[in-house]
């Protein structure tokens, strides 16, 4: 993954209705047992599309359209529960670069931030009315601009809410910021000399 | 001017504002396990750089061990896999692992506070969300992702956004049979598994002052499953006395000082608060989940509600309306980092002694230490457990998530002492999970079906 700027994201969509949709289900603990990131797309939601295939029906990200999709669109609290980081790494290799909902859980939404994965806000009407208008016709081209803050598709626009820390630095390429950390070192080992731990 | 726990303990923390505005905040104390790190020391080599400070990282093994037998190599090759690439990089940049042959292996926030690693006033990550647990010490502590941990290691700093926070007050006395996990499964059913996204939560009132450091870590633990990254109480008496005598706690006159820079770390009287809810401890019955996620509750002798969502509802198999108590379970699981300590398993001992499991259930006991189990089989709890027909395990996350052996089969309901209910959380699919406390286990597991514990026996309130 390279440290590039993102200033906006675009593509089609897939529609994924449900609150409080948890990292145990995006991507369940069993393939958690590997010592690489590689391959976990094929496992993203693996229970609920399994479980919806028994049911007769179509998980989302089985239907024909979900093929290229680029853009995720939620409801509340995407990404609630386990802080894996295999969540959002699933996502992104299945090809996503932008999760659009209504709210994103703290921990889900920083490791998304850590690997570039633009996790954006509208409010819940707004939500709606682009889950009804991607449902409508799913090759409609989703677009999020994160330097004008607003997200549009058919012809209609919302504004997004995402915290000026995350969006500066998606926009600059600082979302990867291991090195920020490290640079005047000397600051940090001043803080770590003042702190009057045991060990 | 007046401050909270959480500005006293950032701001000593804060190395610098970053150009995105977030904190640059150092960490204290490091913890890595298994199964979240091995990427990030990939990341690690691939960028040449080192461990910054093996002195602030401690390691163990605890997701994925089995319970059963733990000789090696692992009859699961990727465990085996997963636990070698650990012990590897631990010794490659001279991490202490704290690994089965120790003595001190267990879940990561079980060792943390047990050999005193965890002290107030640090700030503590883990790549793992259930890291909230050390706040109970009066520590910033909260879970990260894997990219984050490498960060740590590289850097011994994380880049942060200040949390609000919300005071959490109960107060009165609990009645018996309620436990600090009817407290915690309670303050999520009212405020919601969202409620606390963007908050550190502050657990005070005269009730939380009278828990013992085992119960807060309870509740400070399942402050994630509300929402809150971070979740913490104020440290008194109770916390120094807890950590007195502990293999990294400070000794002498340097523990009398220790001590007394902690109480000054509790919040001021007269800190303002993003937020104050308070809760009647009076009004908290014995609590059981009854659909997919940890706010999803109810007391065990009320009815679903009827506005119950109803996809949980489907996938639990039950009907708005109907009583929880009397719901057939199959499994019994007592352990977690929530509820797999020493005092957990003793109040599940209580209920348990000269009676039987059911028939059909299948029960189990996960000490959350080599510690824990070593303690417990001093006092004979093992065998009280063995005697009722629990299978008296090995240290591990076990069943809680299901990593190694230890798993549900098919539609199995399952009384779990854990911390989440999730849809396929114990290994299978179709598995369903009843959160409730140790003793509301132990007494599902004799009865075959979930029930009032105060039915079984009788307790004292406190």
């Amino acid at each position: 993954m390279e440290n590039s700027a993102i200033t906006s994201v675009s593509g089609h969509a897939i529609v994924l209705r449900g609150n409080d949709i948890d990292t145990d289900r995006i991507i369940p603990a069993r393939f958690l047992k590997t010592v690489t990131f590689d391959g976990l797309d094929a496992n993203v939601f693996f229970d609920d599309r399994a479980a919806m295939r028994r049911d007769g029906g179509v998980h989302p990200f089985d239907a024909p359209a979900s093929i290229g999709a680029t853009m995720l669109i939620v409801n509340k609290n995407f990404g609630c529960g386990s802080s894996r980081e295999h969540a959002p790494q699933a996502l992104y290799r299945r090809g996503f670069r932008a999760v659009v909902g209504e709210s994103f859980a703290d921990i889900f939404f920083s490791n998304s931030l850590m690997i570039g994965l633009a996790c954006v806000s509208l409010g819940a009407d707004d939500i709606e009315s682009l889950m009804k208008i991607v449902e409508g016709n799913p090759a409609l081209v989703v677009a999020v601009n994160l330097e004008s803050g607003v997200a549009t598709a058919g012809g209609k626009s919302w504004p997004i809410q995402l915290p000026p820390h995350a969006r500066h630095a998606l926009i600059s390429g600082q979302w990867d910021g291991a090195g920020l950390l490290l640079q005047n070192y000397a600051d940090v080992e001043a803080v770590d000399a003042k702190l009057p731990y045991s060990f | 001017m007046a401050q909270t726990l959480f500005e006293k303990v950032w701001n000593q923390h804060a190395v610098r504002q970053l150009p995105t505005g977030q904190t640059q905040l150092y960490i204290g104390l490091h913890l890595i396990h298994e199964v979240t790190s091995p990427q990030a020391f990939d990341m690690l080599r691939a960028r040449g750089w080192t461990v910054r400070a093996p002195h602030r990282t401690f390691a163990t093994v605890d997701h994925i061990v089995p319970t059963a037998s733990v000789a090696r190599p692992f009859q699961d090759a990727m465990a085996e896999q997963m636990t070698a690439a650990l012990e590897k990089s631990c010794l490659e940049h001279k991490i202490p692992l704290f690994d089965l042959s120790s003595g001190r292996q267990g879940i990561v926030h079980v060792i943390g506070p047990e050999l005193g690693l965890t002290q107030p006033g640090m700030t503590i990550a883990c790549g793992d969300s259930h890291t909230s647990t050390h706040g109970a010490f009066g520590a910033l502590a909260f879970g990260i992702g894997t990219s984050q941990v490498r960060d740590v290691l590289a850097s011994q700093c994380l880049a942060m956004t200040p949390l609000k926070v919300r005071r959490i007050s109960v107060s009165g006395n609990l009645a018996a049979g309620v436990y600090a996990k009817d407290i915690i499964l309670t303050i999520i059913q009212r405020l919601g598994v969202e409620g606390g996204v963007g908050f550190a939560y502050e657990y005070a009132g005269d009730t939380i002052e009278r828990l013992t450091m085992d119960e807060r870590m309870t509740i400070c633990n399942m402050s994630i499953e509300g929402g809150a990254r971070i979740g913490y109480v104020n440290p008194d008496e109770t916390t120094a006395d807890y950590l007195a005598g502990r293999l990294f706690a400070p000794i002498g006159a340097n523990f009398v000082a220790a001590k007394k820079r902690w109480a000054a770390l509790a919040s001021d009287p007269g800190a303002r608060y993003d937020d104050e809810v308070s809760f009647r401890a009076e009004e908290i019955a014995p609590t059981v989940t009854w659909g997919t996620n940890p706010g999803q509750s109810i007391g065990v002798g009320d009815r679903l509600p009827a506005g119950a969502d109803p996809d949980s509802l489907a996938f639990m198999g039950f009907r708005a309306g109907q009583p929880i108590a009397g719901t057939k379970v199959d499994v019994a699981f007592i352990g977690s980092c929530t509820n797999g300590r020493l005092s957990d398993l003793r109040e599940a001992a209580r209920v348990i002694a000269g009676r039987k499991v059911a028939p059909n259930v299948r029960a189990m006991v996960v000490p959350g230490s080599q510690a824990v189990r070593k303690a417990a089989e001093k006092e004979g709890l093992h065998e009280i457990f063995q005697a009722a027909g629990f299978d008296w395990r090995g240290a591990g996350c076990s069943m809680c998530l299901a990593m190694n052996p230890d798993r549900l089969n098919g539609s199995e309901v399952c009384a779990s002492s854990s911390n989440r209910n999730f849809k396929g959380r114990q290994g299978s699919p179709t598995g369903r999970t009843l959160l409730m406390s140790p003793a509301m286990v132990a007494a599902a597991a004799i009865e075959g079906a979930v029930v009032d514990v105060r039915k079984i026996l009788t307790l004292e309130g406190r």
